[in-house]
């Protein structure tokens, strides 16, 4: 169970503000944590706290393929990423690097900045705990899930070539 | 039930007979792709997997483009990272400086991709090379180190739009005003997860170039990939470029497809997106007094030959207005050799533009002309987002060469027939 205070975006929040191009020099987990959001949100990195949860609207990650984007997300301590809907390479990228993400347009509108949130990402189950309201989102396909159950596509090839 | 071109396309890579939309696959890869940016991060990744060797020394590609030539220590300690993997791998396709160009534009021009190809690239703007009938995706680091070991990747099949070209451009209207136009018209999630087919008799109206600035937008609408039907032009391109294998793959004539649209081109005005998204479009007829401060013609979108013979037509024999930094970069080493040669640079520097060796530089607010608080530049780049080109506070607006230099006279965002 994932569990943390939401910290609420709009529609179309694109990889260069989540972390602009001129930080990308850099590979080192932390580092990128500590410019996440920086042009959109300048007080992120200091509010963020472990397990807390982005809540964004449409198209998620639009924009460029880099993978710094859900790593910088992931390293700042977000423990999970609810959209009403994510851009196809932020998807895959997200799950490749092992951060959870859920669609789920009803959480999104009702969920505020602050709200205290938890996400069932087995079951699909989102829980405003602030408000006392519960939404039901759709959980990864199989094919999916087996890559999350060996922790990313890393381990899921390490797996497959015992 | 029919399968569209990207369908058939997957199928055969799978290895099925056929797929369905929503199907997850296992395709087996002719090029994998990465740049400066995206495989130091693929480098560690592959590290994991624990593997000697890529899957095969040619069918990997690497071009540092985008900080390079290295804008400072970082960027050239990661460059480095690369070019010991490269040489450890013997990946025979690495581009240095002196030889690279932009990636996009490089890999077709070496002949690395032909129709029918699938190919895996840790930048978003891979689905360039859906201009020669293939699949190309854009994927991050992960896959792409995945992909170095195995030579496969996974894909869930796409559900397609399909775009019905017609009729005949306007004077001044071109590939980036079409890929704009149609950005405009299904929003920059209007092909979420989908493919964008691009077909019809209009398709002959359109140079390789056009097409390749077309389907390497298709990721600006947040499609998977962006793909044209082989024509002859087609055909000629790969046959002077390259000695691959192609194969073409036609839709079936029952394919499905989610949804249908006729464009014609005749309909479309030179078109130009005001920040900060790529589908905040307008014609040049509603533009308005819009100063700039800075005009970028380059890119993977928009630095190949016809862009800069455009450029070159509106500026031959012009003055840039003054206070206006121009910066034209051609996309690759040969592009730039060509434009020499046609006298092309030497209009651009008498008109007081500079010229720059291939770099993505500053579409993506890396190097080479990046914007300060306030500032505003007219770009034949891709992205416009919040800060993409600099300051969070400057702004972008996409448009074509034609666009792009005639607003370098004037120094307002301006059409090629108010300078001409």
């Amino acid at each position: 169970m994932l569990k943390g205070r939401a910290h609420k975006y709009g529609d179309n929040v694109d990889t260069d503000v989540i972390i602009p191009a001129r930080y990308l020099t850099t590979i080192d987990w932390d580092e990128l944590a500590s410019h996440c959001m920086v042009d959109i949100d300048v007080d992120f990195t200091n509010r963020v706290r472990p397990g807390d949860v982005m809540v964004a609207g449409w198209n998620f990650g639009c924009g460029s393929s880099r993978e710094h984007a859900p790593i910088a997300i992931k390293a700042s301590g977000i423990s999970c990423v609810i959209a009403k809907s994510f851009a196809r390479i932020f998807y895959r990228n997200a799950i490749n690097i092992g951060l959870p993400i859920i669609e789920c347009t009803e959480a999104v509108d009702d969920i505020e900045c602050g709200d205290m949130v938890s996400v069932d990402m087995e079951k699909g189950i989102i829980i405003n705990l602030t408000e006392g309201r519960e939404y039901h989102a759709m959980g990864f396909p199989p094919f999916m899930q087996e890559i999350i159950n060996s922790d990313g596509l890393i381990g899921y090839i390490k797996d497959n070539r015992k | 039930m029919g399968m569209t071109m990207t369908q058939k396309i997957l199928a055969h890579s799978a290895g099925a007979g056929a797929v369905e939309p929503g199907q997850f696959i296992m395709s087996d890869l002719d090029l994998v792709l990465g740049n400066d940016i995206t495989t130091p991060v693929a480098i560690e990744e592959f590290k994991k997997i624990g593997k000697a060797d890529v899957f095969h020394t040619q069918k990997v590609a690497i071009v540092p483009d985008h900080f390079t030539p290295n804008k400072d220590i970082r960027a050239a300690e990661q460059c480095r990272a690369i070019r010991d993997f490269v040489h450890q791998m013997d990946i025979e396709n690495y581009f240095e400086v002196g030889e690279m160009g932009i990636e996009h534009a490089l890999i077709p021009e070496k002949g690395l991709v032909v129709a029918g190809d699938v190919v895996i690239g840790a930048d978003s703007h891979t689905c360039t090379y859906g201009a020669l009938g293939a699949f190309a995706t854009g994927v991050g680091s992960t896959d792409m180190a995945a992909g170095m070991a195995m030579g496969k990747a996974w894909f869930k099949v796409p559900e397609a739009i399909k775009f019905v070209l017609t009729g005949k451009k306007q004077k001044w209207v071109s590939g980036k005003d079409i890929i704009l136009h149609i950005i405009g018209m299904i929003g920059v999630d209007g092909a979420l997860y989908k493919s964008m087919e691009y077909t019809g008799q209009g398709l002959s109206d359109l140079s390789m170039d056009e097409r390749f600035t077309i389907a390497n937008m298709a990721i600006e609408a947040g499609a998977k990939n962006g793909i044209f039907e082989v024509d002859e032009k087609t055909i000629t391109y790969m046959e002077q470029h390259s000695t691959k294998k192609y194969d073409i793959f036609k839709a079936d004539d029952d394919a499905e497809y989610s949804e249908v649209y006729e464009i014609d081109l005749e309909s479309i005005r030179p078109t130009v997106a005001f920040p900060h998204l790529p589908d905040n479009t307008r014609t040049i007829d509603e533009i308005g007094d819009i100063p700039i401060d800075q005009v970028v013609i380059g890119s993977c979108t928009n630095g190949r030959l016809e862009d800069l013979q455009i450029a070159a037509n509106i500026l031959k024999g012009k003055t840039i207005k003054k206070g206006v930094r121009t910066i034209i970069i051609p996309a690759t080493q040969k592009i730039y050799l060509e434009a020499l040669r046609e006298g092309l640079i030497e209009i651009f520097i008498e008109a007081g533009a500079v010229v720059s060796t291939p770099t993505c530089g500053p579409c993506l607010g890396g190097h080479m002309g990046i914007l300060a608080k306030g500032e505003r530049a007219i770009s034949t780049t891709n992205r416009n987002f919040v800060g993409r080109m600099g300051h969070k506070e400057s702004e972008v607006y996409l448009a074509s060469p034609a666009v792009a230099a005639s607003s370098a006279i004037t120094g307002r965002i301006s059409s090629p027939e108010e300078v001409l």
